[in-house]
């Protein structure tokens, strides 16, 4: 199964993963990354909030596109792929991928595969806040690196 | 019935708006003409790409935007 979400409200990972392991009987192995917003209250000028901004019919279009190329790529039995938009504080989860496989290569490589490209292609625009001041996070060298790694 | 102009990320700062509706039929001197250098050098910048009813394009001198449809005005990502 495919199951691509973006979401505009907190959510708990482990009340997706759950559901998600369970409607693949007989599987090998699931393996998830979930990703939360870094940062450390005590910190000063640390990070107070992320927001994340998307367009639509490009987002979830493109999250859509690469959930079908990891189902393509490797030998899954599904893939969940969800992600938040709006404004977020730090320890929050900001994007989760779940990947269930007969075997376990397939499911670690498929994560780490959509982990990539999201990082450095998925269509978000962001901003962080410091010290009551926002500004917009530019994508950074080690992400395309990341991405070229699988070649496209 | 107009052309809706949708601004992401840091161009919405720069417009102070999210979207905008202008006259339509639009092409890309028209876009120009629309935002009459709101925008600074990002809209000509390679780094900014545009994109009609959901499709982008190859070529922003190619638009062509009749009533009713959306252009989105798309800097470069920050990633997820």
């Amino acid at each position: 199964m495919k199951d691509v979400r973006l979401l505009a409200e907190p959510f708990v990972p482990g009340s997706l993963v759950g559901p998600f392991t369970s409607a693949h009987p007989g599987l090998g192995g699931t393996c998830t990354f979930v990703g939360e917003v870094r940062g450390d209250a005590n910190e000063v000028g640390g990070v107070e909030a992320l927001e994340l901004s998307h367009y639509e019919p490009l987002t979830l279009a493109g999250m859509d596109a690469l959930a079908d190329a990891a189902l393509a790529r490797f030998d899954l039995m599904g893939i969940l792929l969800v992600h938040r938009v709006g404004e977020l504080r730090p320890g929050e989860p900001i994007v989760l991928v779940s990947a269930c496989a007969r075997h376990r290569r397939a499911a670690i490589q498929a994560v780490d595969f959509t982990m990539d490209h999201l990082k450095s292609d998925a269509w978000f625009w962001k901003r962080e806040r410091r010290g009551g001041e926002w500004r917009w996070i530019d994508p950074r060298p080690e992400d395309h690196a990341d991405l070229a790694r699988w070649g496209n | 019935m107009a052309v809706k102009l949708v601004f992401l990320g840091r161009l919405a700062d720069l417009t102070g708006v999210s979207e905008r509706e202008v006259a339509g039929p639009l092409d890309w001197s028209g876009l120009l003409d629309a935002l009459q250098g709101e925008l600074g050098g990002w809209l000509a910048s390679d780094k900014v790409k545009l994109a009609v009813n959901g499709a982008i394009l190859a070529d922003k001198l190619d638009l062509q935007a009749a009533d009713g449809d959306e252009i989105a005005l798309l800097p470069p990502v920050s990633g997820g």
